[in-house]
């Protein structure tokens, strides 16, 4: 029972006691910037990794957790309109804000706003049986559409620079290193249950019926269970995820635009998850975290290289390691045990 | 009811640029189930052989060579050892395509070229310019030359045996792998011939191909899977709502217009519009 869960421990007191003392400011909201992602990862590891759905278009999800939580911030400055709508000759609030002025709404709506979405979507696709690359075809042009529509409403949504510029959450600096602190203990500790929240719901029995879902949807049919519900449950899950996710990162981070929630963002972190392992939980999270660093890291270095090495790394684990790194150690465990 | 009529050609050629860029993935999505990412970068890689020749005519068959050989490469060296794993091909053929576009960025330059169009091309019907049609032509000569391969040739019916059962096929004495590289090569010079389409109606640019790849996919979803005829109708089709569409609302809107009518149309045919029959489970 404890060496069961001595890794996790050990990684929560690391992630919740060791990094905010050792990490300088910086670092440490880069940290929580990671963890954000690896939330988004962690409902891509459950829907694609246990579910073989392969969804290609979290950003829409994220995006749409951010950019609820942006427009509470930008409202709960007070002050009238916010910066952009005066730029682009917006004159009163549009109905739309309204509601934004409350936080309790806002949060909400960065979850259950995406939930929504994908049990409509979810019901719609899976119940005629549209799945594998039709849906991730489809998942995709949600994310190219979703761009589009967030650039063209430039009033509403501030277009291609989307949000910044927040000063403060719930009466609170968001420049002060204390807040940041906060908000990186926030972030990890959202991750943290959601993980094991998670990690229950897979070992669970619905868990295995997902599984079976994957690997043999017509087979579950016929034993009398009806995959498209399970489907779009564990889509909505993680949906839900990623826009909580969202709705994180925008006061860690500072922005939010439609270039971080397009086709690309949502691909990068399905790239994230198939490194870390697709079919290990913990691997979906380790993936987005290194990624998210390697890419931190690398872009500082040489900006160009980092697209080569990102493509060449997906071809390489895609040809060799199709279970990522979680795939190799597993191998590299069970190797040591005989 | 005079916009409504002039909407109608403005549809058609956005129509049929997408069935140009489409009819390459009726092949390799449709005909072999590979979700190729980097179909987009292959619509790059003829739009640059245009940019490099800039001559038109010259360019075709060029850009067709080029693209082709580029899917030729990537179908042998990396996709042959994915078959049956398409969501693993779809991934991979990602990272392609990103290695592809940086290396356009350093070859070409980050900002976007431009193609002179050749002098015979300028002018138009109505309001039709004349490289619009020259555009609705190539797609129509395309979807011809498809059909009569596929319908008419010996490698064409090769092709067709395997699509509808592969096993059965080799069995026959067709050499599979020979086919699937052939098809991976033509459906990949299609795509070269759409890029040096696109450069007569906008710049070159190492981000071109993604800019269609997503509509395209959703043509051949619509369509059906390898169905060429499928393929024009979700092509037309489609291009026709886009450009209703902006003209009712407005540009932003009309993606998400066009996304939604792909999801109610795949509620009553949630395979595409032709469907090939086959008593296979999944």
């Amino acid at each position: 029972m404890i060496r069961k869960h001595l890794p996790f421990a050990t990684i929560a007191v690391l992630a919740l006691v060791a990094a905010p003392l050792l990490l300088e400011p910086f670092r440490l909201s880069l940290l929580a910037k990671y963890l954000c992602y690896a939330i988004v990862a962690l409902g891509i590891g459950l829907a694609w990794g246990q579910g073989g759905m392969l969804t290609l278009g979290q950003g829409v999800f994220f995006g749409l957790g951010g950019y609820s939580m942006a427009m509470y911030l930008k409202l709960a400055e007070g002050g009238g309109l916010p910066d952009f709508m005066v730029w682009s000759g917006v004159e009163e609030l549009p109905a739309l804000w309204t509601p934004f002025a409350n936080p309790v709404f806002a949060l909400g709506m960065a979850v259950l706003g995406p939930v929504a979405i994908a049990v409509v979507l979810g019901t719609l696709v899976f119940r005629q049986r549209v799945r594998g690359a039709y849906f991730a075809i489809l998942t995709q042009a949600l994310a190219a559409a979703m761009v589009i529509l967030l650039v063209g409403q430039q009033g509403l949504t501030g277009g291609t620079n989307g949000m910044t510029n927040f000063f403060d959450l719930f009466g609170a600096d968001l420049a002060a290193d204390s807040t940041q602190r906060g908000l990186y203990l926030v972030v990890a500790g959202v991750l943290g249950v959601l993980y094991l929240a998670t990690r229950q719901l897979v070992n669970s029995r619905f868990g295995r019926l997902l599984v079976a879902v994957r690997d043999g949807e017509d087979r579950v049919r016929f034993l009398g269970y009806n995959p498209a519900t399970v489907k779009t449950v564990t889509f909505a899950a993680s949906a839900g995820m990623a826009g909580l996710a969202g709705a994180l990162f925008v006061p860690v981070v500072g922005i939010i635009s439609p270039a971080l929630l397009g086709v690309v963002p949502s691909l990068e972190l399905v790239v994230a998850v198939a490194v870390g392992g697709r079919h290990a939980l913990a691997g979906a999270v380790l993936g987005a975290v290194l990624m998210g660093y390697a890419k931190t890291a690398f872009s500082e270095q040489f900006a160009d290289g980092w697209l080569y090495l990102q493509g060449a790394l997906f071809i390489l684990v895609m040809t060799l390691a199709p279970k990522g790194i979680a795939g190799i150690l597993g191998r590299w465990r069970s190797a040591r045990a005989t | 009811m005079e916009a409504l009529v002039n909407q109608l050609p403005i549809g058609l050629s956005i129509g049929a640029v997408l069935l140009l860029v489409a009819l390459g993935l009726t092949f390799t999505f449709g005909q072999m189930g590979v979700i190729n990412m980097a179909h987009g970068e292959f619509i790059m890689a003829g739009a640059y052989t245009a940019f490099l020749l800039q001559d038109l005519l010259l360019a075709l068959p060029a850009a067709f060579l080029v693209a082709g050989l580029m899917g030729l490469i990537l179908e042998r060296a990396a996709i042959r050892h994915f078959y049956g794993r398409p969501l693993d091909t779809l991934l991979l053929t990602w990272g392609v395509s990103l290695v592809l576009q940086q290396l356009a960025r350093d070859l070409f330059g980050a900002p976007n070229v431009q193609v002179a169009a050749p002098p015979w091309l300028t002018g138009a019907i109505g309001i039709l310019p004349y490289n619009r049609l020259f555009i609705l032509a190539l797609a129509v000569a395309g979807v011809v030359a498809v059909w009569a391969y596929l319908g008419h040739t010996r490698q064409g019916r090769r092709t067709q045996a395997v699509v509808q059962n592969r096993q059965l096929a080799a069995t026959s004495g067709i050499d599979t792998g020979r086919v699937d590289m052939l098809t991976f090569f033509i459906g990949s010079g299609l795509a070269g011939v759409a890029g040096v389409a696109l450069t007569l109606i906008g710049p070159v640019g190492p981000a071109l191909g993604t800019y269609y790849i997503v509509d395209a996919f959703l043509v051949v979803v619509a369509g059906g899977l390898g169905q060429l005829r499928g393929a024009v109708l979700a092509a037309a089709g489609l291009g026709l709502l886009n450009s209703y569409a902006e003209f009712w609302s407005d540009a932003s809107l009309a993606k998400v217009i066009v996304f939604a009518a792909v999801i109610a149309f795949l509620q009553v045919r949630p395979q595409g519009m032709f469907v090939l029959r086959s008593r296979a489970l999944t």
